[in-house]
């Protein structure tokens, strides 16, 4: 179970402070595929980063089935990070090796010999029917099969938790249904926690349980998916349910009528 | 000067020499060249990650006041013009190798020169990695040495290849003008015959074969870096 408790960041630029996230609390479940959304900037990214504390909360407590995170000393929290691993918008592959040696990048960094990394490597590629592109480079890869990789790299350790910031964000509609049904699969199969961060609702209403929207760095509303976007509360919620009638409105001087 | 250089006594003379000591200044420049960048590599590359994982917000982040100081020693040393530096770490140089002129003695002073010059091109080539790429690492739990080793260096491969190919071309003229102190190899073939007995043809000689050393060190360089760099979509 993750359990986020009253979470803050705030960032002190040249401009002043950003309360990047203000006092937010979710817990997810055990196996469950939990939707984060939010427009541009409402903080997002930083609360996926704050989970497996590549950005370190302000204040409030990150718990992992009961384990705080921000009180783990550096070694400790490296060993933990293999069970919360993180798919992103740009893949992040490293360039220079194979596929093959992409998913066994992890493994080698957990000390695994090199032979037994690569069956497993292997292994995983099948699972996420890249079985033949193993000795292919990133870059001769499309998106969807570049974020395929790095799924199979990011299921390596057998994680416990599976972050995904705007992990289809950069990919075509067919695309992106492909990488979510992958990752339902993987769900399914595996019972690994899924958390999804996204600014597209069609990806929460495809594959999440529950959702909660983000907006400007709070929570604005949080419940099951078919619920909260047929029924949104929050003018937050609304806003991405509703787009259109929030769009800035045509005046006369910027319409057509000038003419 | 034109055509005394081609006069039918000069250009005998000229091959006379191309044949006696051309073959030993043209190996003493190679492997003065190519041991000095190596050196210069193997303190400039420490040195170069050090100044990117070094930082506020690197991977490996030492205290300011260390990395300021690192960051002057390197611009004092590249601010010294070569022929200077070569004469004020003439002492060091006796206490390295035992004599200060020669080949060999040469080497000290061109790592002296060359190794800032790395270290900043190595620095060069590191911030070229996507910072994201570093964060996937961290994410799954590399350590600061992980990612120096199995992240950072090996994803600038092909950009290091073009920047130590550089470096080499920037030794092989400095150690061209060792030759004018003491130093071997063509410069100092250039010199002795060129500036001192008029000998303007052999200096000719050993300015070509410098620009064909030069070509092949950037031919090899820039087929090295094009071989192993597996961005290119191209490739098999
Ligand atoms: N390192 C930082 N320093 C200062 N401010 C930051 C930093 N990172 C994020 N912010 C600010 O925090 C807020 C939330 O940013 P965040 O990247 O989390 O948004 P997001 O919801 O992921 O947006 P997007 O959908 O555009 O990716 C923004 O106002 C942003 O400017
Ligand atoms: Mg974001």
């Amino acid at each position: 179970m993750i359990e986020l408790r009253n979470l803050t960041k705030n960032y002190t630029t040249d401009a002043g402070e950003v309360n990047a996230l203000r006092n937010i609390s979710l817990t997810v479940g055990d196996g469950e595929i939990f939707g984060i959304i939010g427009m541009s900037g409402a903080g997002k990214s930083t609360l996926v980063r704050c989970i497996n504390m590549l950005e370190r909360p302000t204040e409030g407590q990150v718990l992992i089935d009961g384990k705080d995170l921000g009180a783990l000393s550096p070694a400790q929290l490296r060993a933990e990070r293999r069970n919360i691993t993180m798919i992103f918008q740009s893949f992040n592959l490293l360039m220079q090796r194979n596929c093959l040696k992409n998913v066994c990048f992890p493994l080698e960094l957990s000390g695994m010999k090199k032979k037994d990394a690569a069956a497993k490597a292997t292994e995983l590629l099948r699972t996420v029917g890249l079985a033949d592109k193993a000795k292919a480079y990133p870059a001769q890869l499309s998106g969807g099969q570049q974020q395929r990789v790095a799924i199979a790299r990011a299921l390596a350790t057998e994680p416990k938790v599976l972050l995904c910031d705007e992990a289809t964000s950069a990919l075509d509609p067919q695309t992106t249904h492909s990488i979510l049904s992958l990752i339902r699969d993987i769900n399914r199969k595996t019972g690994i926690t899924v958390i999804i961060i996204t600014h597209q609702i069609n990806v929460i209403e495809e594959i999440c349980s529950r959702v909660a929207v983000l907006d400007n760095g709070s929570v604005a509303e949080t419940g099951e998916v078919r619920e909260v976007f047929s029924n949104p509360r929050s003018e937050a919620a609304r806003r991405l349910v509703y787009p259109a009638s929030f769009a800035p409105e045509y005046t006369e001087t910027d319409g057509g009528g000038s003419a | 000067m034109i055509e005394k250089m081609f006069e039918s006594g000069a250009v005998a003379e000229a091959l006379e020499i191309l044949k006696n000591e051309f073959p030993l200044a043209l190996w003493e420049t190679f492997y003065v060249t190519v041991a000095a960048t190596a050196f210069a590599v193997l303190l400039g590359l420490p040195l170069g990650v050090l100044l990117v994982a070094g930082e506020k917000d690197g991977v490996l982040p030492i205290p300011k006041p260390i990395l300021h100081i690192l960051n002057v020693i390197i611009n004092l040393l590249r601010s010294v013009p070569f022929l200077i530096l070569m004469i004020m770490v003439f002492p060091l140089t006796r206490l390295i190798v035992g004599t200060a002129v020669g080949t060999t003695a040469s080497i000290v002073p061109l790592v002296i020169a060359s190794f800032p010059f790395v270290a900043r091109l190595v620095e060069s080539s590191l911030r070229e990695i996507d910072p994201n790429i570093i964060e996937a690492a961290q994410s799954m739990g590399a350590t600061p040495m992980q990612i120096v080793l199995k992240v950072m260096l090996p994803e600038s491969v092909p950009s290091l290849l073009s920047n130590i190919t550089i470096a080499i071309t920037t030794v092989l003229g400095y150690s061209a003008m060792s030759g004018i102190i003491g130093g071997g190899g063509l410069g100092k073939i250039a010199v002795n015959y060129g500036y001192y007995r008029y000998k303007y043809l052999v200096m000719l000689l050993a300015v070509i074969l410098l620009i064909l050393l030069v070509q092949l060190y950037q031919t090899v360089g820039t087929r090295l870096a094009a071989k192993t760099d597996k961005r290119l979509k191209h490739k098999k």
